[in-house]
């Protein structure tokens, strides 16, 4: 009994002041790719053609854009370049509201913006969000960074959003992993146990795009035209805090 | 072992596949038993198309006493007379086999599907399932038991709390558990089939995300396979930070299963401050290369990222810091006897279906089987610097958590070590082209246990046929094991005791 006192006291509190304070986001954390028009050099595509997923796209245009739903973060573009215009953003702001929201212009730092839940739903979920979370050929790592959120670290019933057992007692699902071909029927079948109204989270690239898995012959490149998406949530994985903040953000906690 | 029959060759070194025998059936046959009757574990065993229709079956087989892994190769028909009732770490790979390819293994003695898609061999099915009709999971067969008492238990594929899916059915008497059988599969991503003809820009993140908890395991036997390909050797400085990331992801999901099982018997102290060390682990990860998982740290030829001293000092006191409070959370778990009377005694797995199922990693060394890939069959810097391998002998759950918590305190004084001596040298090398038609096998030890690839190049130089083993798909039938007799109340704790990844299996 003295050893688990001492041990508590030891451990102190751990629990981490966001949204109080701005998140420890690590140095090298790679946020969206931006490229620098000013040392591109033209009809150049290598940083396109590298990219494993196909996320920059109509790069020979005025309008370059970064699709945040297919981009893994993962620093092939910024080697590809051999002229250093490509680097990562270090904002781990990612989430959207809506798909097209994803595509990010790829020469400024414009982020995507989420809005918060409209006015009735907010008013049933904004105080207490039950998820039901549903790996659909998720590599678990989106969900081992959703499971950190309800540790003390974060402490995610701070916030009253909660993970549930059973989808009867969920408010909606949160999604990872492309949606595999044998996982499609059980997906469908959790959704449709959760009560209405219910909203759907789409977490990682995978179950917004396919991810690296993309027209991959069992899978269904995401979610998205399986069910509505309310919250996409982009990275693999996303960072923790990347998912809070757009959980917050879907509720109206945070604003701006 | 008869040397005319196999190729025997180290671990990470290719030769080429003319060179190898190609033995009547039965000879092969022979010689697998033969040879895992002698102490030889299978680490791969598959089927490649050749020209025309025809199939070869390969074999790997890694021997430790040698250092070696023996390699066997034989043609196969329409159906072959099954190894699996004279050596039973060959059931997974045959039905494999029997899926991938529509080749019957007769005489196996539990034919089912693995990971419930069509066959590879248009208009062909084990099963007779059509090719045009829906794949439905897990329908098949399923052990049954008779007896007025005995009623079955299915629980999945979603299950409650975040984690993967896979559908479990129990055979029960009253609370005790006769029989618990497994079907996976709702995680099969076809990712070997992706890797063929590779590699190409996407082949690297199939290997980090293949199971996404082992981003470096899998990713380092992928680039040991490639290097040995190109005939490229690793500079020093990326083989120390590729073990020190290695031994970090080990460290990190160790931690986080000891609070996990802490948590499955209610004791809460050490299962919220694990929850919190796990993280803290993979934010020494992401400290090195910015992301948690290890994404982007490992490339063909060497790594990424570098710790330039600054880092390393403050990499080490977060480490310390975090090994401190570590030691103190697990402690408890010894020190508190209602646990020890959960722990002890639950979940037994015998040495001997240990060494007959080919268990691998901390599973099967809680049982007592002296495996390690990082000292049986070293690569990078293992080769100089070698890590105790720790066992036990109970084989039960206490056993799993133990082994765990003794090969973190070896992993971190390894990391110690290594992080205290980087050498000087570049982080990466430039690779080659790979050279063309051979094959290699390459092993790692991951956190779960050996990891194995398998790859041959075809005469330009591309995949030919690339063949993942992740540690769970030996060590799946280990958890069904360990259920019998027991209550079907200790599943949660007998299932996080060995923490197996659906993903890796399914692929």
């Amino acid at each position: 009994m003295i050893n688990l006192l001492r041990t508590r006291w030891s451990q102190g509190y751990r629990t981490i002041a966001y949204p109080n304070k701005p998140p420890v986001i690590p140095d090298r954390f790679r946020g969206r790719p931006l490229i620098d028009g000013a040392k591109c050099v033209a009809d150049c595509s290598k940083c396109a053609d590298a990219c494993p997923t196909g996320a920059i796209v109509n790069l020979v245009s005025s309008q370059p854009q970064i699709d945040l739903g297919r981009c893994l973060f993962c620093m092939d573009c910024t080697e590809a370049c051999p002229y250093g215009a490509v680097h990562h953003h270090p904002d781990y702001r990612l989430a959207a509201r809506q798909r097209d929201q994803l595509l990010v212009n790829a020469k400024d730092e414009s982020l995507p913006q989420v809005a918060a839940l409209e006015a009735e739903i907010r008013r049933l979920f904004g105080r207490s969000l039950k998820l039901r979370q549903v790996s659909a050929g998720g590599c678990n790592a989106c969900e081992a960074d959703t499971n950190v959120l309800s540790t003390i670290s974060f402490d995610l019933g701070r916030f009253g959003i909660q993970f549930v057992a059973s989808p009867r007692h969920a408010d909606g699902l949160l999604i990872t992993g492309p949606v595999t071909a044998n996982m499609k029927t059980a997906l469908l079948k959790t959704y449709a146990a959760v009560p209405s109204p219910k909203i759907v989270i789409a977490l990682g690239a995978c179950a917004i795009s396919g991810g690296p898995f993309m027209d991959h012959s069992e899978v269904n490149n995401g979610a998205d035209g399986i069910l509505s998406v309310d919250l996409y949530i982009p990275g693999c994985p996303p960072h923790p805090m990347t998912i809070l903040e757009g959980f917050l953000r879907l509720l109206g906690r945070i604003r701006s | 072992m008869n040397r005319t029959h196999s190729i025997a060759i180290g671990n990470g070194e290719p030769f080429p596949f003319v060179n190898l025998p190609l033995l009547p059936f039965e000879i092969f046959r022979e010689q697998i038993c033969q040879a895992v009757e002698e102490g030889a574990w299978i680490a791969a065993l598959f089927a490649v198309p050749e020209s025309g229709t025809d199939l070869r079956a390969v074999a790997v087989l890694a021997h430790k006493p040698t250092g070696a892994l023996w390699f066997f190769s034989t043609r196969l028909s329409e159906s072959f007379p099954s190894l699996t009732p004279d050596c039973a770490q060959a059931q997974l790979f045959e039905r494999e086999i029997a899926e991938q390819w529509a080749v019957r293994p007769t005489g196996h003695p539990w034919l089912k599907p693995v990971r419930f898609h069509h066959s590879y061999r248009a208009g062909k099915d084990c099963w007779d399932r059509a090719e045009t009709a829906p794949m439905l999971p897990a329908v098949a067969d399923f052990f049954q038991m008779e007896g007025e008492e005995l009623h079955e238990v299915a629980v999945g594929p979603v299950h409650a709390g975040i984690i993967e899916p896979g559908h479990f059915r129990f055979i029960c008497h009253g609370e005790q558990v006769m029989h618990l059988e497994i079907a996976l599969g709702y995680q099969h991503r076809a990712i070997e089939k992706a890797l063929i003809g590779g590699p190409h820009p996407r082949t690297i993140h199939l290997m980090e995300t293949a199971a996404g908890d082992t981003t470096i395991g899998h990713t380092l036997a992928y680039c040991q396979i490639v290097e040995a390909l190109a005939r490229c050797s690793v500079p020093l400085r990326a083989a120390v930070l590729r073990s020190i990331c290695l031994e970090l992801e080990r460290l990190a999901n160790h931690a986080g299963d000891l609070g996990a099982l802490a948590g499955d018997v209610g004791f809460l102290p050490t299962a919220s401050y694990c929850g919190r060390l796990r993280g803290d682990f993979l934010n020494l990860a992401a400290l090195l290369c910015g992301n948690r998982f290890g994404r982007a740290m490992l490339c063909a030829g060497g790594v990424r990222f570098d710790m330039e001293t600054k880092r390393i000092a403050e990499f080490s006191e977060r480490f310390e810091k975090t090994m401190a409070d570590l030691t103190t959370a697990v402690e408890l778990l010894w020190q508190t006897p209602s646990i020890m009377d959960r722990f002890e005694e639950t979940g037994i797995v015998s040495l001997e279906d240990a060494l007959a199922m080919g268990l691998v990693g901390p599973a099967a060394r809680a049982c007592g089987v002296e495996c390690d890939m990082r000292s049986d069959f070293p690569t990078g810097i293992y080769r100089f610097r070698n890590i105790p391998t720790v066992t036990w002998h109970t084989g039960d759950v206490f056993a799993r958590a133990f082994v765990r918590w003794i090969e973190i305190q070896r992993s971190a004084a390894f990391l110690r070590d290594q992080i205290k001596s980087l050498p000087q040298t570049p982080l990466r090398t430039a690779l080659d082209s790979l050279e063309p038609n051979q094959i290699v096998a390459s092993l790692v030890e991951g956190w779960r246990g050996a990891i194995c690839h398998v790859a041959m190049t075809d005469a330009s130089g591309h995949f030919r046929h690339y063949k993942i083993i992740d540690p769970s798909f030996h060590n799946w039938l280990g958890l069904a094991m360990a259920m019998r007799d027991q209550q079907i109340s200790d599943f949660p704790l007998c299932n996080k005791s060995f923490n197996l990844s659906y993903c890796g299996h399914d692929l």
